[in-house]
């Protein structure tokens, strides 16, 4: 980034960090080669802060999440020490046990974040059990299906729908372990939702799938087969 | 049917000034008299206001009020709270269940009943209690509650139920219920005497600035619990940039036992909104509101009428007390029965007409709130020690109390001792003191500040009641000796499980598998890797959850892995093979074995 007058000069893990006032630490940290890894942010749409992947420590002593935590002068974030990884790790293996994530199966697999994002993290198997809750399908759409066995409620589609494309389709239900992603009608097709949405690609995980052309990268060939989620903004620092 | 719902929804979002921000009020409308808000009511609601279905129904599954399925003509919802389990709810709850021939969750056949629990409605010092549509019953038992249930099937209406009405205001025609007061000690600022307008007069007298300078050398801190300084929440509200500001009172007192603001609005409403009034003016304001939870809703008609008389005063309305371009009105907004609404972005969300989830932080509501202008909100209590504040001074108020923490606090007390009920204390008195004060000097343990707060042990009945060392909101539930603390403590998270918004994921998901695991100690099936399990997981709820609910949900594992540790090491069981405690291949098997018809050989 090219110094002016404005820039905030900021410490990630130790390293000098320069960003523009009104940025969040997720933010800056990326356009510098930073990976803060991360689940429900998207970029070009709000930040909602649901999964809490992205938590870091400042100075030392508090905690927040970076997609929503704009940055000031001489702030210093912790992204990486053992004690931030553990907090990411737990949160990822709850958001595996409080859902129903089969990837053996998942026609998202070697595509889905959450996956990736487990196989970063180094995650073999998830320490807390199983809730195995009960979840609704919803096939009632012609291109698009919703799966809420797989949501982790990131608030992705719901954003993305009413930011970019500029309609309402999605929304939450429920409360506490009943919440649940809800459509705005009585089923998917009742929405004004279309297949080209930039809504429909938003899902980071299987939840909201094309009814056709699953499987259609074959492996080897899928979005995380080669190299760890995350290492796209990591290999800017190299350049 | 349909044409009366179309006519009744058409109806009261009309009144509502088809106004998808006053979602609350229209839901309530609307399962008051259908005593459902149906997927097509849904439908209606959202074509009349102008909004998304999705809207509408997210708040109708939000609230525990409401309900999609529909209910009783009378519906009784039992109070589940510790302390009421303690006083005898189970009874209650079976008596309930024989005479009405349903479960909780329920309605009977003649759709006459519907039967349901809902956490602490504030009255555990009058336990155990139920709401039966919106009237409160106090000091249940099983043949009481037949009584009720057999009158009102015989056609008697809720009111009817009030044979005795509480003491003071309780008993105003307005207010007519049963719930009692249980004042037992008056201190200076909130019981002490108290004349209309006076306070006001002396605010309106000053400059905006002068008054914030005014609550500033009080010192007076949030009551809430959270303990900010008032002073300076009106300064960064009033130096927001915004033409439109508002004050909000935080009337949603969801902190299981804590009941000193049902006390508070009862007996002393006008100060309430006196304080609120006085706020306005200190940061240029024209309206207020109340938030009243659901809970409360038997108050609604009484504080409109007070509203009402203030305004009949000139002390509500334009040029508030003859103050010349101050203009100022109150209303409440009612709730429906969320927890999290206690947290001041929720609370707003709700008052907004949607679901009550936590706004994200940045920005404050003090730059951002209601309607997306700068907002200050308080508690009850903090509006009414703002009277007094200006009544005396704020350098009197300062002299009450301890440093750091002045003033007096109400502290709300329930559980095992011998008077229960409300204190109005100098903050910086020592627990001991105060457990005998209550008759609780027998006390095995005490938890301050409710479930987020802390479950502490003797050792710490020396330590005061004040912001930096004791800190309470006002609840203080006592527990005597051979009660279990652990299973107080699972009660706590059964709460935070169920009040979660399921925003964030570790304070949706982690406050699970915490209840799951404490459980499993408690049933005698833990081994010494639980308690490190526990340990971990509580570290990561609090610090990663996105507001003060998941950041204090974790608190009745943490402290009494603190200050009752034996308790846990106590119940585990060494387990040298490593294996999997809970698992018990018997009870796996059996499902298998009555189909078959036969046992396993090998079990």
């Amino acid at each position: 980034m090219e110094q002016n007058l404005e820039a905030i000069t900021f410490t990630i893990d130790g390293v000098e960090v320069q960003g523009m006032p009104g940025q969040t630490i997720l933010e800056a940290a990326e356009e510098a080669g930073i990976y803060v890894p991360r689940l429900c942010q998207l970029k070009g749409i709000t930040p909602h802060g649901s999964c809490r992947v992205c938590t870091v420590k400042v100075g030392g002593s508090w905690t927040c999440a970076a997609c929503t935590q704009p940055i000031y002068e001489g702030m210093e974030v912790d992204n990486s020490s053992e004690e931030i990884q553990t907090l990411r790790k737990d949160l990822v293996e709850m958001l595996f046990t409080e859902g129903n994530h089969y990837c053996m199966f998942c026609d998202k697999s070697g595509n889905c974040e959450l996956q990736a994002m487990a196989y970063r993290m180094g995650i073999m198997a998830p320490k807390y059990p199983y809730i195995y809750p009960e979840a609704e399908l919803d096939a009632s759409h012609p291109d698009l299906f919703i799966d809420r066995n797989r949501c982790i409620l990131c608030a992705r589609c719901v954003n993305t729908a009413q930011e970019q494309d500029g309609k309402s389709v999605f929304d939450f239900a429920g409360r506490g372990p009943h919440k649940k992603i809800i459509v705005n009608g009585e089923k998917l097709s009742d929405t004004q939702l279309a297949a080209a949405d930039k809504a429909a690609d938003a899902c980071p995980v299987g939840a909201i799938l094309p009814k056709k052309g699953a499987y259609a990268k074959p492996v080897g060939a899928r979005d995380y087969d080669d190299a760890p989620i995350g290492s796209d903004i990591e290999a800017k620092v190299c350049k | 049917m349909s044409q009366n719902l179309e006519t009744f929804v058409k109806h009261v979002c009309r009144e509502n000034g088809n106004d998808a921000g006053r979602m609350m009020d229209i839901c309530r409308a609307v399962q008051a008299e259908f005593r459902c808000v149906s997927p097509e009511a849904m439908t209606l609601i959202a074509q009349e206001c102008n909004c998304d279905r999705s809207q509408v129904e997210g708040v109708v599954s939000f609230y525990h009020f409401f309900s999609t399925k529909k209910q009783g003509e009378v519906v009784i919802w039992l109070c589940d709270d510790v302390i009421d389990e303690m006083k005898g709810s189970a009874d209650v709850a079976e008596a309930l269940k024989q005479e009405l021939g349903v479960d909780f969750g329920q309605t009977t056949t003649d759709g006459k009943f519907t039967l349901g629990w809902t956490p602490c409605m504030g009255l555990p010092d009058q336990a155990p209690a139920a709401m039966i549509n919106e009237e409160l019953v106090t000091n249940l038992t099983g043949d009481k509650i037949r009584e009720m249930v057999r009158e009102l099937r015989a056609g008697a209406s809720v009111k009817d139920l009030v044979k005795v009405p509480g003491d003071g205001m309780n008993a105003d025609p307005r207010l007519n219920t049963m719930v009692s007061n249980n004042i037992r000690v008056k201190g200076p600022v909130i019981f002490a005497d108290i004349e209309n307008a006076v306070g006001l007069k002396a605010a309106l007298a000053k400059t905006p600035e002068e008054v914030i300078e005014e609550v500033k050398t009080s010192g007076l801190r949030g009551r809430g619990g959270a303990g900010f300084s008032t002073g300076l929440k009106w300064m960064f509200t009033r130096g927001a940039e915004g033409e439109q500001k508002y004050i909000m009172c935080n009337a949603d007192e969801g902190e299981p036992g804590t009941f000193k603001d049902r006390i508070i609005l009862t007996e002393c409403a006008d100060m309430v909104f006196e304080g609120m009034t006085i706020a306005g003016y200190a940061i240029g304001s024209t309206e207020g509101v109340l938030y009243l939870r659901g809970e409360y809703a038997y108050m609604k008609e009484y504080l409109d009428s007070v509203l009402e008389e203030r305004r009949d005063a000139g002390l509500l309305g334009k040029n508030v007390a003859g103050k010349e371009g101050f203009d100022y009105d109150i209303r409440v907004q009612l709730g429906a029965g969320a927890y999290v609404c206690g947290e001041e972005s929720a609370l707003i969300s709700s008052c907004e007409g949607t679901r009550g989830d936590v706004k994200t932080r940045p920005p404050y509501p003090a730059q951002k709130g209601y309607k997306g202008k700068p907002t200050s909100v308080n508690n009850v209590e903090t509006f009414a020690s703002v009277n007094r504040i200006f009544v005396n001074s704020g350098q009197w108020f300062s002299a009450t109390g301890s440093c750091g923490s002045s003033g007096t606090k109400l502290l709300s007390v329930s559980g095992d001792c011998k008077r229960p009920g409300i204190y109005e204390v100098p903050f910086g008195m020592k627990l001991i003191d105060f457990l005998k004060m209550c008759g609780g000097e027998d006390a095995i343990a005490v938890q301050v500040g409710g479930p987020s707060g802390e479950l502490v042990n003797p050792d710490a009945f020396g330590r005061s009641i004040e912001y930096d060392d004791l800190a309470t909101g006002g609840s203080m539930m006592v527990f005597g000796p051979g009660r279990d603390v652990l299973k107080v403590a699972s009660k706590f998270l059964e709460f935070f499980v169920e009040e979660s918004c399921g925003y964030c994921t570790p304070c949706r998901a982690g406050n699970v598998f915490i209840k799951e695991r404490l459980d499993r100690i408690i049933d005698g099936k833990g081994d010494k890797d639980d308690i490190a399990y526990l340990e971990q997981l509580c570290n990561t709820v609090k610090v990663t959850s996105r507001c003060g609910l998941g950041q204090t949900s974790p608190n009745p594992v943490t402290s009494t892995l603190k200050n009752f540790r034996g308790e846990y090491e106590s119940r585990i069981q060494e387990n040298p093979d490593r294996m999997e405690l809970s698992f018990d291949i018997n009870a796996e098997l059996t499902e298998a074995a009555a189909i078959t018809g036969r046992m396993s050989e090998h079990f």
